[in-house]
């Protein structure tokens, strides 16, 4: 909330001369707030019962069919080591495969005893497959309702077009180049900068709104023969039914690694005035340097 | 690569639910109504979009032969255990009868030669399994709403239930066969058949010889195998555990849209 929506907090200074002091700024709405943390939670809860139901059949596939037996293009299996009757996890990755043993395939319990199943079970919901169909259908609904109360919250408020959409000036290469140096050198921003989104955060939000979540709900809904009876351009637009489900595997694998940057972003950036802002909305911009 | 099937599901996995369901009666965790409530939700959401999705009953996509897949992996019982079946095996189902009974007005008695006269439709589709393969097939059978007319559903009639010949779990009561049920809505489609023939031959034992289900807007476990009798019911509460089918009864959704 860079203009019209920023409060300054009433001792902030009157005058430019003055030492600098730190200002906070109303930075999170309460609907941006309320549907990033319900939109966490949603996606933990989707993450780990998706990883419970890829272990039940853990290989991908191109087109519209797939089962064991079809050249898979990715696939994390427990074998048995012949000589020692050890169980040793094999991950596949078209056609080459390497030895995960403890991380994908078989991973050991607390107890140091081999477990076999491609994600290891920490990572995944408990239970079986009945219950982490629930979850994760009941969380995907739980996604689409507050994504549309998000959406509608973006639109009308012009939440989008002022915060998440960059300017032409923001997308010029020269500013891309500063802002991705600036990354690189975990640089605060501060004064003016601090106040908006920068480039490469606006751009990673933009991803994730618009292209990856999306993507992730209609291949998601691609797997369902009830709503590829009603919609059969589904098929088309991903390439088949198993295509749909690799790529909702990908595209989860990439939220994984959106959430990821953003945790240490969040850290690096000064995780208490981010926390707050996320939870009060109130955030204190740094002030410029050499001021 | 061993992947886990239905089969050893029921095998090694029924120990596992029998620990959850019970550790789930001890802390009451996963009982909890409102915890119950919330993961329903699921279902019951999916259940009214899709239905509204598919109010003009559009057919599931066909493939053409070509399209189809090399193999076809069965799922679930193989070979039902038990004497009954294995002499309706060796005899080639010759003494085999499909009961069509409930709430219909003439209760019927087919063997499988007066089913295979009565009009047949053939689809290649796909199967979609709930672990997430999927494999496309073709299937030759009789439409369920020509035999539901033929057998004169009551109009009281709301779903129909399928028996099958396959005992999945031994229990002194019989209620550990394999059934399943669907609604009218589904009944109706005119891509639910009861298939006789796979991929231009008689349908393989391993997928449910002499007739099994063919129900395409919904997941494997609904497509019930070894069917010998058909139930029109108004309530679903009365047959074994009263959930609507063998895996509905151990926690599974019984609309299964996706």
């Amino acid at each position: 909330m860079a203009s019209s929506e920023t409060t300054v907090e009433p001792n902030a200074p009157a005058q430019q001369a003055v030492a600098p002091q730190r200002e906070v700024m109303y930075r999170h709405t309460v609907a941006v707030r309320l549907t990033h943390w319900i939109n966490a939670l949603i996606l933990v809860l989707l993450l780990i019962s998706g990883l419970r139901l890829f272990n039940y059949h853990p290989a991908l596939y191109w087109g519209d069919y797939g089962y064991s037996g079809v050249p898979s293009f990715f696939s994390i299996a427990a074998l048995e080591d012949i000589d020692t009757d050890e169980p040793v996890g094999v991950t596949t990755v078209m056609g080459h495969n390497f030895i995960t043993t403890g991380v994908l395939g078989v991973t050991y319990d607390l107890q140091g005893e081999p477990v076999a199943g491609a994600f290891p079970k920490w990572l995944i919901l408990p239970g079986g497959l009945a219950l982490a169909r629930d979850v994760h259908f009941a969380a995907a609904w739980l996604l689409v309702l507050n994504g549309l109360v998000y959406l509608l919250f973006g639109l009308f408020t012009g939440h989008f077009r002022h915060n998440l959409m960059p300017s032409g000036v923001e997308l010029h290469p020269r500013h891309m180049l500063a802002d991705i140096w600036n990354h690189l050198r975990l640089r605060r921003p501060r004064g003016a900068a601090a106040r908006h989104y920068n480039v490469l955060q606006k751009l990673a939000y933009v991803i994730v709104v618009f292209v990856l979540l999306p993507v992730m709900v209609l291949t998601g809904l691609t797997m369902s023969p009830a709503v590829t009876a009603a919609m059969p351009f589904l098929f088309d637009i991903f390439g088949g039914r198993q295509s749909a489900r690799t790529l909702h595997f990908l595209v989860a694998n990439l939220l994984v690694l959106f959430v990821l940057i953003h945790i240490v972003q969040v850290i690096v950036t000064g995780m208490f005035n981010n926390m707050r802002s996320m939870i009060t909305g109130r955030y204190a911009v740094l002030p410029e340097e050499g001021k | 690569m061993s992947l886990i099937t239905r089969r050893s599901l029921i095998a090694g996995g029924s120990a596992a639910t029998a620990t959850l369901v019970s550790g789930c009666d001890q802390n009451s965790f996963l009982n909890m109504q409102s915890l119950r409530r919330i993961l329903d939700f699921g279902q019951l959401m999916s259940l009214h979009a899709q239905r509204l999705l598919l109010s003009g009953q559009p057919l599931v996509r066909e493939y053409a032969e070509a399209e189809m897949s090399p193999d076809f992996p069965p799922n679930g019982t193989e070979r039902p255990n038990g004497i009954a079946y294995f002499r309706h095996m060796i005899s080639n189902f010759a003494d085999f009868r499909l009961t069509v009974d409930g709430m219909v007005q003439k209760p019927l008695s087919l063997t499988l030669d007066e089913i295979k006269a009565m009009p047949s439709r053939a689809q290649i589709t796909m199967h979609n399994c709930d672990e997430g393969w999927s494999a496309i097939g073709k299937w030759t059978g009789v439409p369920l709403a020509h035999l539901l007319q033929t057998a004169e559903l009551m109009p009281q009639a709301r779903y129909i239930v399928f028996h099958c010949m396959d005992e999945m779990v031994r229990t002194p009561d019989n209620s550990g066969f394999y059934y399943e049920s669907i609604d009218l809505f589904d009944a109706m489609h005119p891509q639910t058949i009861l298939a006789y023939g796979m991929n231009g031959k008689a349908l393989p034992v391993a997928h449910g010889a002499p007739l099994r289900l063919r129900v395409e807007r919904q997941v494997g476990y609904k497509h019930a195998k070894y069917i010998n009798r058909i139930e029109a019911t108004d309530r679903l509460s009365h047959i074994a555990g009263g959930r609507g089918g063998f895996w509905e009864d151990r926690g599974y959704q019984w609309y299964a849209g996706l």
